[in-house]
């Protein structure tokens, strides 16, 4: 019994009227835990209930404080009839666990109903009593602190990096069991709420546990997520980093990017014994091919092993992107696997085994693509799956790379990293013995060290890598038909048609990249979404130019008949197109590099085979590899004109519209290129829904409509946030869909859908402005103006004579959001715990409502005032690593019926901004710039 | 292709306000879209018909969104469901309560009732305004009305403390409420010359001095009503017609004070007898309701338009005012100064608001 949950209901405010007769309200609050529930007097005929309750004191296992939320029930006391619930308020125990994060949860908190949505507020009081528990078989984790960010927190310096952490809980979905036939949609829609939430709080505490046994006290880049598999299950996954953290005295905070320890973080290596190669992705069959790359024989690999066998570790994965400078010696390039899975009709919720293993297949293909590519671990690691029907496609991706064991075992390497370097850019790969076809060139930074002409990641631009102009976003965007199809066929299908896609989507964002002039992806994110007979892909990353690589060449275009003249003149119009397009991107990106000169005037001959060689960098599936050979030598480089895909690659290339002057967009967290933020940010989620007027498009159609809508959107972004301007769009995160015509209904009645609907939402756009040196003054200002702005609600009159005070009450505490792991021009003090957050809504009255887009948008705007208000409670004032994960809608227009599930995440913090004399002049803090100041330059 | 569903959320909600005011004056989103095209939209940012189109309808629905809140706008700044910066809560209150001044004149002094809801078509066609802006403004006067109708102290300050609007709005909510209270006649074809302004600013005057709250700042009564007592002793002012030698006493006073100075001397000497007696009587006759609310059109009748008729000037009337107002202060036998002063201060400034074409 080691711990004692207290909670104190003080007063409600803003409630709905339950009793039309009086237009008042008899409420009062239910507050319940594990099987325990208290309740408090009922406030009668009151909007503005004081009920001051006591403390309501639970006295449980830490497993179940971690497991359980604490639920808080509002309801309307009936004396004739039964009560009514007005709404619920769930409360993650979990940031309380920890003695460095929060100590109490005291605030007003949104109460939310998940047909009515917000109805009021209530103000809470949370505190817990935690007595230290020794015991050795204990079940719970208290005291493990989780971080969506991705890279080590601001306020804490990793003593050790233990390495990949994952579980994965599985179980029924409440929606489809037989009680859900009797029971009404809104206690479903609530048991899966709360489901929800005790699975996550399990999977919180499962994962702990792991960390506890690594040794560490923390998990960094915390990824959750929830796999709706209809009638087969729920499952909840999640992965992250372990790692051992040390909090950092305020005031040495400069130091803390570096990970300056004198103990070894011990890095751990792959099995250096394993022989297999990269097997297929997308096949069926659960034997692994052998494949032919021989195993790299690293130095650090072979050393590293042996020095730190205690450290051995399964998977080297690691769910960060940021890196302390000098951590990353190489990368290899993108790794990813994909496989095609039938979903089980059968489900036992007490072994979730079907699931691990099949996770633990891809993962097992992720490590031997590494290194194929001669690393030994897997940085930017991410998993994710896209489900249809009872097809699920599960995906991982990652960055192969080398880590400096040297630099972890000594610790503190004079950090070599503020210092521009290009270590990271060199070949982590044998030279003579390469897994691909490569074109290498000596390092145009040190002239020593060979590096490829092009890399592709999917991490963040490190800190030390010099760069020439500034970023874009680059975007592949491919749509492909299928057949409809059931089972087995179409899962075969579908697998025979992703290698097409992936390899078409890595030639489209090398054209792109190209036309660009620029030479490496960063952030790379490929995602692909099944739909009933249609199959997306989106491919988005920030293009950068690294200095220390090769300038890119031209593209250029060649005909496969070239007799006819008026054909020939076509081909050179079309080419002094693109030859334009260059020079003017090359103004507009501001790329001036020194020696690409003689580079850009290509011959069409090695401009081929480079093409080729990039792909084979980026992509580690053989299978691919030989798709992209096989197509190689039926001649093509993709810009050919005879091919129709040519003709489709070429409209996509030059009918990307340019950004409107004064905006920047990219996708990684900060903008390359890009050094003087002013504080202001906006956070922004956009969902769009098309409806395909006709299903029977072809390919090229569908391509074209899938462009245009994703320009679409971007363009109308930017015209919003035209009063911005100078901005930059970070983090832009689209995610695409397909809802098939089983999802797009409500409550599986039977859907009347005929067409397709398109998806798309980008998520989690951030905002930032922040210029050119020139107008650095401009929009210092502009924001400065608007950040000041105070959260008091503005009471003019002197409430001299007032007797009763308006209900109004506490100012409400600005609170931001953002999906960058840092808030620009600020530090940050604290972090408060982990936010995770999953809510259902429905409404029957949907046109009601304002329509589709009326019923979205409130939700939305509901979801962020929860998060807000929780973190508020926390005390904190920002959210960073934000992140909306899940976004499922349906729709049932006949019915005037709808449902959506929103699932969001990340850090609750308390940042202070810097004064202006700490900013701008960072002399104080031992000469350092400031963390905060420093990376935001980066 | 078409588009089903397009939202745009931000953590801090972004209004624009050009389109706000669109959207308060009852534009329906395709019009909004026309004048935002006209007022050159579309060259910003490389914008499209169809991006406008969105990002009208999405500003559209976030401000329907916020109305409701608009209602109470004490609450817009505890709520949390929006996180709108303090000096756009300012801005979407103050504009919201604004109102056009031709739409207010026609409603002033109407009882804030349904039926008066009824007619808005009539005065949206009279004015102009579209029906959707004037529901709207027409909804704020009611709802200001129920709100304060029943507190204490002064009307000003509690439309202040509870609509947040700024000080001139507030005195022009006063006035709306304290006329539909009372329900004076504006309404009759002498008085549509007087704009919403002139009223206003009687209202001001009448809220300022009549009231209860007036004289006595710790209130027990509120500002919407007149102050009975004071009504009820201006009977009194009657003496200054009924005492003949009163009368001629005044009389004389003020002519001597006048004579030389104004154009219009001679007709004033004739017409005093009937000016004075058009004041005081107006004055006597305050106590019964009905009257009071002909008193704007009582002033028009008996006294601007005899003046007018003469074509006196306004500074001539400043000064017959004036001199008319201290000369009985110089009658021995005169015992009401300070009523007469708190009646004919009020007087005054009435009639030289709304002495004009």
């Amino acid at each position: 019994m080691p711990g004692k949950l207290k909670a104190k209901i003080v007063a409600g405010r803003h409630l709905p009227v339950m009793d039309r007769a009086s237009d008042l309200t008899d409420a009062f609050v239910e507050v319940k835990f594990g099987n325990t529930t208290f309740k408090t007097d009922v406030y009668p005929k009151s909007l503005n209930p004081q009920w001051n309750s006591e403390w309501f004191k639970f006295e449980v296992d830490d497993e179940d404080l971690q497991d359980e939320p604490l639920q808080i029930t509002v309801l309307d006391h009936d004396t004739y009839s039964a009560n009514d619930a007005i709404g619920k308020v769930y409360i993650d125990i979990d940031p309380l666990l920890s003695c460095e994060a929060a100590t109490v949860i005291s605030g007003w908190l949104p109460i939310y109903d998940t047909i009515h949505g917000i109805r009021g507020e209530i103000n809470v009081v949370v505190k817990v009593d935690l007595f230290n528990d020794l015991n050795r078989f204990r079940q719970s984790s208290c005291g493990v602190k989780f971080f969506c960010t991705t890279s080590i927190p601001r306020c804490y310096r990793a003593a050790l990096v233990h390495g990949f952490v994952e579980e994965l809980v599985v179980n029924e979905d409440p929606e489809y069991q037989w009680i859900d036939r009797i029971r009404t949609p809104r206690a479903s829609n609530e048991a899966r709420q709360r489901l929800i939430s005790l699975m996550s709080g399990e999977l919180q505490r499962k994962i702990g546990l792991k960390v506890l046994e690594m040794g560490g006290n923390a998990v960094v880049g915390y990824l959750q997520c929830f796999d709706l598999e209809g009638e087969s299950g729920l499952v909840v996954r999640a992965i992250g980093t372990a790692c051992t953290l040390d909090k950092l005295i305020p005031g040495t905070e400069s130091k803390e990017t570096l990970p300056s320890s004198s103990s070894p973080p011990p890095f751990s290596p792959s099995k250096p014994c394993s022989r297999q190669s990269s097997s297929s992705d997308t096949d069926l069959s659960l034997t692994p091919k052998m494949g032919k790359t021989p195993p790299p024989s690293s130095p650090f690999l072979t050393l590293y092993f042996f020095s730190d066998p205690v450290y051995f570790q399964e998977f080297p994965f690691f769910t960060l992107t940021c890196f302390p400078p000098g951590f990353l010696v190489h990368i290899g390039g993108v790794v990813s696997a994909r496989s095609v899975k039938l979903l089980d009709r059968i489900h036992n919720p007490d072994e979730p085994e079907t699931r691990d293993a099949w996770w633990e297949e891809i993962r097992q293909e992720i490590k031997s693509h590494a290194k194929a590519l001669g690393c030994h671990a897997v940085v930017g690691y991410s998993e994710s799956t896209t489900i249809c029907e009872e097809v699920c496609i599960l995906s991982a991706s990652g960055t192969a790379a080398m880590l400096n064991p040297r630099f972890m075992r000594e610790g503190c390497l004079d950090a070599g990293g503020s210092e521009h370097s290009c270590g990271f850019c060199h070949i982590p790969y044998d030279e003579f013995n390469m897994p691909f076809p490569a074109q290498l060139t000596y390092c145009y930074h040190c002239r020593r060290q060979k590096v490829p002409d092009v890399l592709f990641t999917t991490i963040d631009l490190p800190a030390e890598a010099a760069v020439t102009g500034k970023g874009c976003l680059i975007q592949a965007r491919l749509c492909r038909t299928k057949k409809k199809a059931q089972g087995e066929v179409n899962a075969t299908a579908i697998s025979n048609l992703l290698p097409f896609m992936e390899y078409e989507l890595h030639t489209q964002l090398m054209n792109k990249l190209k036309l660009r002039c620029m030479n490496a992806l960063f952030g790379l994110r490929i995602q692909i979404s099944v739909g009933e007979n249609m199959l997306l892909g989106l491919a988005s990353a920030t293009g950068v130019y690294l200095s220390a690589l090769p300038a890119p060449g031209g593209i250029q275009i060649t005909g496969k008949t070239p007799s006819d003249l008026s054909y020939d003149q076509h081909i050179s119009t079309m080419q002094k197109r693109i030859n334009d397009t260059i020079a003017m991107n090359k103004e507009l990106y501001n790329i001036h590099p020194l020696e690409c000169i003689e580079e850009v005037v290509g011959s069409p001959i090695p401009d081929r085979q480079r093409s080729r060689l990039f792909r084979s960098t980026s992509e580690s599936s053989d299978e691919l590899s030989e798709l992209d050979l096989s197509h190689g030598k039926k001649d093509a480089f993709v810009l050919e004109i005879d091919d129709t895909d040519a003709v489709e690659d070429i409209q996509s290339l030059l009918t990307d519209a340019p950004m409107p002057a004064g905006f920047y967009s990219c996708n990684t967290e900060v903008m390359p290129g890009i050094y003087n933020w002013t504080s202001g940010l906006q956070m922004f989620t956009s969902v769009r829904v098309y409806r395909l007027s006709n299903a029977n498009l072809t390919n090229q159609g569908l391509n074209k409509i899938f462009t245009d809508l994703c320009e679409n959107l971007l363009k109308s972004l930017y015209f919003k946030l035209r009063s911005m301007i100078p901005c930059c769009l970070c983090h832009l995160n689209f995610t695409v869909a397909v809802p098939e015509e089983e999802l797009i209904q409500v409550r599986r009645h039977t859907p009347k859908h005929t067409s397709p609907i398109l998806y798309i939402f980008p998520k989690n756009i951030l905002v930032r402005s922040g210029e050119n040196e020139e107008q650095l003054q401009f929009s210092m200002e502009l924001f400065s103006s608007s950040e000041r702005c105070s959260p008091l609600p503005e009471v003019r009159s002197r409430s001299l004579r007032s007797t009763r005070s308006l209900p109004c009450g506490a100012p409400v505490t600005v609170v931001k959001m953002t999906p960058l792991s840092f808030l620009p021009r600020t530090r940050i003090v604290k972090y408060l715990g982990i936010i995770n957050m999953f809510f259902i809504r429905e409404t029957t009255s949907l046109r009601e409502e304002g329509g589709v887009s009326g019923f979205l948008h409130s939700f939305i705007a509901e979801v962020f005032a929860m998060v807000r208000a929780h973190v508020a409670a926390l005390g904190g004032n920002a959210v960073v690593s934000y992140s909306m994960k899940e976004c499922v809608f349906m729709e049932n227009p006949n019915k005037n019926q709808a449902q959506c599930l929103i699932n969001v995440s990340g850090d609750a913090v308390i940042f202070v901004r810097e004064s202006d004399q700490e900013a701008i002049p960072p002399l104080i803090m031992s000469g350092q710039p400031s963390t905060t100041g420093a990376d935001g330059t980066t | 292709m078409s588009m089903e569903l397009d939202v745009f959320v931000g953590n801090t909600t972004i209004m624009d306000m050009e389109v706000y005011q669109l959207w308060l004056d009852g534009l329906t989103v395709s019009d909004a879209v026309k004048v935002r095209m006209d007022e050159g939209a579309l060259l910003e940012c490389e914008a499209n018909a169809e991006v406008l189109t969105s990002d009208t309808m999405d500003q559209f629905r976030t401000f329907q969104m916020c109305e409701r809140l608009l209602h109470s706008p004490t609450k817009l700044g505890s709520q949390l469901l929006y996180q709108i910066p303090a000096q756009n809560q300012r801005i979407l209150i103050e504009r919201y309560y604004e109102f056009d001044s031709v739409f207010a004149r026609e409603v002033l002094g109407k009882k804030l009732s349904k039926g008066t809801k009824k007619d808005l078509d009539d005065i949206s066609c009279k004015t102009g305004i579209t029906l959707k802006s004037c529901r709207r403004q027409f909804d704020n006067f009611k709802r200001v009305f129920k709100v304060v109708e029943e507190l204490k102290g002064p009307l000003v300050e509690n439309i202040q403390r509870h609509f947040l609007l700024s000080d001139t709005l507030a005195r022009d909510y006063a006035a709306i409420v304290f006329f539909a209270n009372s329900r004076f006649e504006t309404g009759k074809r002498k008085l549509q010359y007087l704009s919403f302004q002139d009223f206003a600013f009687c209202a001001g005057q009448l809220i300022s001095y009549w009231t209860v709250g007036a004289v006595d700042s710790m209130m027990e009564d509120m500002d919407v009503d007149l102050e009975k007592e004071f009504l009820h002793e201006l009977k009194d002012l009657k003496v200054l017609v009924n005492d003949k030698d009163m009368m001629d006493q005044h009389k004389i006073l003020v002519c001597a004070a006048l004579r030389g100075k104004i154009k219009v001397y001679k007709l004033m000497e004739v017409n005093f007898k009937n000016l004075s007696r058009a004041l005081i009587n107006l004055a006597s006759k305050l106590t019964h309701t009905k009257d009071v609310r002909d008193l704007f059109i009582d002033l028009v009748e008996k006294f601007i338009e005899p003046c007018r008729y003469d074509r006196w000037t306004v500074a001539e009337i400043t000064l017959f005012l004036t001199h008319y107002t201290n000369a009985a202060h110089c009658l021995g036998t005169f015992r009401y100064q300070m009523i007469w002063d708190r009646y004919m201060g009020v007087i005054k400034s009435c009639i030289l608001q709304m002495y004009h074409e």
